[in-house]
C-alpha cells in the first residue's frame, strides 16, 4: 500500500470512528463557515487593501492620516 | 487641513477587541497546560505499562480536543479586526507582525495539527512511542504558536529590533533576533504559558475533586490530582518568578503602568509595594491625596522589586507628568538619560515628529536634498515620542488607575491561593485524607473558575495599564485606527458577543457531558 494511502485511510478510519468528535467537527465547520465567510467577506475587509490597489497608494495614504490626525 | 477621528470609533474598536481577546483567551491557556499533562499522563502509561494510564490519559485528551476544537481560530478574529479597524496601526507595524505570525501559521499550526491527528486517531494504529511522541509535539507545537503571538504582542509593549521607513511610513525589521529575544518577549511567553499551565493544572485537579465527591472514577480521579497538584504546584512557582520579571521589565520600559498597577502618584525613595489596599476611585492628578485610602504596604519591597535595588526611586504618576527624575536605567531614549522629559516635553516632541513626516514628505516631492536631509534628522532624533504628538494633553498617558491596580490584585492573591491550594492538595494526597475532606474538594472545583478569572486579571493588568498606546509611545489608539463608521464597529461587536459565548455554551454543554461520562476503558475520540 502506497505511502498517500496509508495516510487517506489512516484519517479516515480515524473520521469515521469518531464519537464526540462528530459533534466537534459540526461546531467547528458552523463556527469557520460563520468566521470565513460570513464576518470575513462581509463584515472585515481589509480596509486599506479595499481602498487602494497597491502598497505605495497604502503607505501615503497612512503617512497621510499619520501627518493629519488629531 | 486635519482629520479629526470620531472618539466613538476607537472607543468601539477597543471594546470589540477586548470582547473577542477575552473570549480567546477562555480557550488558550487550557489548550495550553492539557496538552502538556496529557503527554506526561501518557508517558506514566509507557513507562509503567499500567493500563489505569491510558484510560486517564485518553479521558484528559478528550477533554482537551474538545477545548482545542472550540478554541481553535477564534484568534483569527483579533487579525481580521487589525485590518478593518486598526488599519494604519496594521501598517506601520506590517513587517514586524509580519514574520512572527507567518511563522505561527506555517510551523507551529501544521505541526500541532498534524500531531493532534496522531494523538487521536493513532491508539492502535501507531507504536506507543510514536503515540507519545505525537502527544509531545502537540504540546510543544501548541506553546510554538502562543510563542509567536506573544512575541508580536511583547513588541507593542517595548519596540525594538525595527527602523522606522519615512517613506512609506512603515517600520521595518532591523534585527529579528531583538524582536523575538527582547526581554519582554522572553519573559512574556514565560509568564503566560506558565499561567496557562496552572490553568490547567486547577482545571485537572477541580474536576478530579468532582470524582471524588461523586464517588466516582476513584482511583482515576487520585491519580489525575497527583499529577495535576504537582505541575500547579512547579509551574505557579515559575509564574511567581517570571512574574517578578515582568514587573523589573515593566519598571524600565513601562514605568507609568507600574506606577498605575501600584496606584503610585508620588514616587519616593525608598518605595514600597501595597500588598492590601482601597483605592479612592475619584483621585486627580495634583489633587494633593494619595490616592490610596486604606493600605497594608511592605518597606521598600517595590524598589527592590522594580529595579533590584531597596533604595531605588520608583517614579510616580505625578513624576511622570512633570519628569525632571535621574531614570535609574539606561535603556530610556537618549535625550532622557540624565533627566526625564515631562509628559508636556514629549507631546512637544512627538508633534516635532509628526510635523518632520510631512516636511519630508513634502521635501521628497519637491525633490529638495537638503530639507529632505533635515527632515530625516528631525525625525530619527523625535521619533522616540512620535505617538505623543497626538495627544492634547499630559493628563492623556494615565491609563485607569484603579482597573489597573485592582486587577493586579485579584491576579496576584489568586495566584498565591493557587500554590497555597497545589500544596494542601499535595499534603491531603500524601496523607491520603483527601477524600474525606469534602470541603477542600469543593474548594478545588470552585477553584477553575478562579483561575479563568486570574488570567483575565492579568491580561486586563498588561493591556489597560499601557493605554493609551497600541504602540508603547509610538502610536496610540487615536491614531491607530480605521477611519471607517463607528456603526459597522458596534454591529460586529454584537454579533461576536452572541458568537462566543454561542461557542462557549457549546463547549461548556459537551464537555460536561462527556466529563460525566468520565474515564472509561477504550476512551473516546
Amino acid at each position: 500500500m502506497n505511502f498517500f494511502k496509508k495516510i487517506f485511510l489512516f484519517y479516515y478510519d480515524g473520521f469515521r470512528s469518531m464519537t464526540v468528535g462528530k459533534k466537534l467537527w459540526i461546531v467547528i465547520l458552523i463556527k469557520l463557515f460563520i468566521i470565513f465567510i460570513i464576518l470575513r467577506l462581509i463584515f472585515f475587509p481589509n480596509f486599506l487593501k479595499s481602498k487602494f490597489s497597491g502598497d505605495k497608494e497604502r503607505g501615503d495614504y497612512v503617512r497621510e492620516q499619520l501627518i493629519k490626525r488629531k | 487641513m486635519t482629520d479629526t477621528i470620531d472618539l466613538s470609533m476607537v472607543d468601539w474598536s477597543r471594546a470589540q477587541f477586548a470582547l473577542t481577546a477575552i473570549y480567546h483567551w477562555l480557550f488558550v491557556p487550557l489548550t495550553l497546560g492539557l496538552s502538556f499533562i496529557v503527554a506526561i499522563m501518557e508517558t506514566i502509561w509507557v513507562k509503567t505499562g499500567n493500563p489505569e494510564w491510558k484510560k486517564i490519559t485518553k479521558f484528559w485528551m478528550t477533554l482537551f480536543g474538545i477545548n482545542f476544537a472550540i478554541g481553535v481560530a477564534t484568534g483569527i478574529i483579533l487579525e481580521f479586526q487589525f485590518g478593518t479597524n486598526w488599519s494604519n496601526y496594521s501598517w506601520f507595524v506590517g513587517d514586524i507582525f509580519g514574520a512572527p505570525l507567518a511563522i505561527e501559521g506555517i510551523m507551529a499550526f501544521f505541526l500541532e495539527s498534524t500531531f493532534i491527528a496522531v494523538m487521536f486517531f493513532g491508539w492502535n494504529k501507531v507504536s506507543k512511542g510514536f503515540h507519545l511522541t505525537a502527544s509531545w509535539l502537540t504540546a510543544i507545537g501548541a506553546n510554538l504558536s502562543a510563542l509567536w503571538i506573544l512575541v508580536a504582542n511583547a513588541w507593542m509593549q517595548y519596540p525594538t529590533g525595527m527602523k522606522f521607513n519615512p517613506d512609506n511610513a512603515r517600520n521595518e525589521m532591523a534585527n529579528f533576533w531583538d524582536v523575538l529575544f527582547s526581554p519582554v518577549a522572553v519573559n512574556k511567553f514565560l509568564h503566560t504559558i506558565s499561567s496557562g499551565y496552572v490553568t490547567a493544572a486547577v482545571f485537572v485537579i477541580g474536576i478530579s475533586a468532582w470524582f471524588l465527591l461523586k464517588n466516582r472514577n476513584v482511583d482515576s480521579a487520585k491519580r489525575s490530582i497527583l499529577v495535576g497538584a504537582i505541575f500547579g504546584l512547579i509551574t505557579a512557582i515559575f509564574l511567581v518568578i517570571t512574574g517578578d520579571g515582568s514587573a523589573y521589565n515593566m519598571a524600565q520600559k513601562q514605568p507609568m503602568k507600574l506606577a498605575a498597577m501600584e496606584g503610585l502618584y508620588k514616587g519616593t525613595s525608598p518605595n514600597g509595594l501595597i500588598v492590601f489596599g482601597i483605592h479612592s476611585g475619584d483621585k486627580k492628578v495634583e489633587d494633593g491625596t494619595g490616592g490610596i485610602n486604606v493600605k497594608l504596604e511592605i518597606p521598600r519591597l517595590l524598589s527592590l522589586l522594580g529595579y533590584r535595588n531597596g533604595n531605588a526611586f520608583v517614579p510616580g504618576i505625578e513624576d511622570i507628568l512633570k519628569g525632571g527624575f535621574k531614570p535609574e536605567f539606561q535603556n530610556v531614549p537618549p535625550l532622557e538619560v540624565d533627566k526625564a522629559f515631562s509628559a508636556e516635553e514629549k507631546i512637544a516632541r512627538g508633534k516635532l515628529a509628526i510635523a518632520a513626516l510631512g516636511d519630508y514628505k513634502r521635501a521628497r516631492q519637491t525633490g529638495d536634498i537638503a530639507a529632505t536631509n533635515k527632515a530625516d534628522s528631525s525625525l530619527k532624533v523625535n521619533f522616540p515620542y512620535f505617538g505623543y504628538g497626538y495627544l492634547n494633553s499630559p493628563d492623556s498617558i494615565i491609563p485607569n488607575v484603579p482597573l489597573t491596580f485592582y486587577s493586579f490584585r485579584i491576579m496576584v492573591y489568586l495566584g498565591g491561593f493557587f500554590i497555597l491550594l497545589f500544596i494542601f492538595t499535595l499534603y491531603y494526597a500524601r496523607k491520603q485524607t483527601l477524600e474525606t475532606k469534602r470541603w477542600f474538594l469543593w474548594l478545588l472545583l470552585w477553584s477553575i473558575p478562579l483561575v479563568y478569572i486570574a488570567g483575565q486579571a492579568g491580561w486586563i493588568v498588561t493591556e489597560v495599564g499601557r493605554q493609551p498606546w497600541v504602540i508603547q509611545d509610538l502610536l496610540p489608539t487615536v491614531a491607530a485606527v480605521s477611519m471607517i463608521d463607528a456603526t459597522s464597529v458596534q454591529i460586529t461587536f454584537w454579533l461576536f458577543a452572541v458568537l462566543f459565548t454561542a461557542l462557549l455554551i457549546a463547549e461548556v454543554m459537551i464537555m460536561t457531558r462527556q466529563i460525566k461520562i468520565g474515564p472509561k476503558d477504550g476512551g473516546t475520540n
